[in-house]
């Protein structure tokens, strides 16, 4: 059942296959942050409470979401590493890591951005902003490893370990609202049934969100075959393809 | 549309610092990720090629010692029987 997938284990067809991805994922990413934005800047109505403040809640919550997100998928990826020793899980992983990275980085800054009109601070050391911050680590840690051994199996073999183990740090995220007393607002989108939002901000943000969704797609299918040719330098095709490239 | 004038646009009900710095970080940090991702694409296809070239240069350089070898060892092999 699972058969037609076994061909995708092997480079050069995986790489031809991302390559035909990716211009569809640039244009997808462009079409609809674009719609995105300009509709969560423009035409989005205020929050009664926030007022235009709630116009970061439309990077920050995609970006946050998507910051745990990347990180189940490079923990799945490591997985399958670890297990089936898949040498594109390896790479796939090395390229996930620092777009999480970047995604934590923002959903870090912009709460931050947030709090402060309306917390009054810009950092407070709850559960929610901690456990982010942690992420934030992870990712770091991952990256450190990945590029620490000349060894690209050992690396990601190391890398992939601390994924797995990182992964405890999601649930806390996720529930942390939930678990301790803190700041931070509940979920307003991902309540089971009706999010407890008004169409006219929810519309906004589902463009948002499938914009950055697709940007992440976008950004790690361009790291994942600058990867696979940097594992595979020395194989044939890698050598007429680059032949072909530079001339 | 939410704002009167292109100035309450700017203003965002007086978060415009919060606000522009959201989204002008945010812009800043998936510009330069995005540049750097393909960046290092076409570096490392650079790189792979310099390698590619570096060893058919050596292959050659082998090539043609081994044929100055055989030479050599003719040379060497022929010369006592031309002085006897």
């Amino acid at each position: 059942m699972w058969k037609w997938l076994h061909p995708y284990a092997k480079p050069e067809i995986t790489y031809h296959f991302t390559g035909r991805l990716l211009p569809w994922f640039a244009y997808l990413t462009a079409i609809l942050l674009s719609i995105g934005i300009v509709w969560a800047l423009l035409f989005a109505p205020a929050d009664y409470q926030q007022g235009d403040s709630f116009r970061i809640f439309y990077l920050h919550v995609p970006a946050a979401s998507l910051s745990m997100g990347i990180y189940v998928g490079m923990a799945i990826a490591a997985l399958c590493s670890l297990v089936w020793q898949l040498k594109l899980a390896d790479a796939s992983a090395a390229a996930m890591a620092p777009v999480g990275a970047v995604f934590t980085a923002i959903a870090l800054i912009t709460g931050a951005a947030w709090g402060k009109p309306m917390w009054g601070t810009w950092w407070i050391w709850d559960a929610r902003l901690t456990s982010e911050l942690i992420l934030l680590f992870l990712y770091l840690g991952v990256i450190a490893l990945h590029n620490a051994f000349e060894d690209k199996a050992l690396a990601g073999k190391a890398a992939a370990i601390l994924t797995l183990v990182g992964v405890i740090n999601i649930p806390i995220i996720k529930y942390s609202v939930e678990w301790w007393n803190t700041l931070h607002q509940g979920a307003t989108v991902s309540k089971l049934g009706k999010p407890s939002m008004t169409m006219d901000m929810f519309w906004p943000f589902v463009f948002c969100f499938l914009g950055f969704s697709l940007l992440v797609a976008t950004i790690i299918c361009i790291r994942f075959r600058t990867e696979i040719l940097a594992r595979n330098s020395m194989r044939p095709w890698v050598r007429e393809l680059v032949e072909k490239v530079e001339g | 549309m939410q704002f009167d004038s292109i100035n309450a646009f700017f203003n965002m009900g007086g978060y415009a610092f919060y606000v522009w710095l959201s989204y002008g970080v945010s812009a800043f940090f998936l510009f330069t990720l995005v540049f750097s991702s393909k960046a290092n694409n076409q570096k490392i296809i650079k790189k792979i090629a310099q390698r590619h070239k570096r060893e058919e240069k050596l292959r050659q350089a082998a090539k043609l010692q081994n044929e100055q070898n055989k030479i050599n060892a003719k040379n060497t092999k022929t010369s006592p029987e031309e002085k006897s």
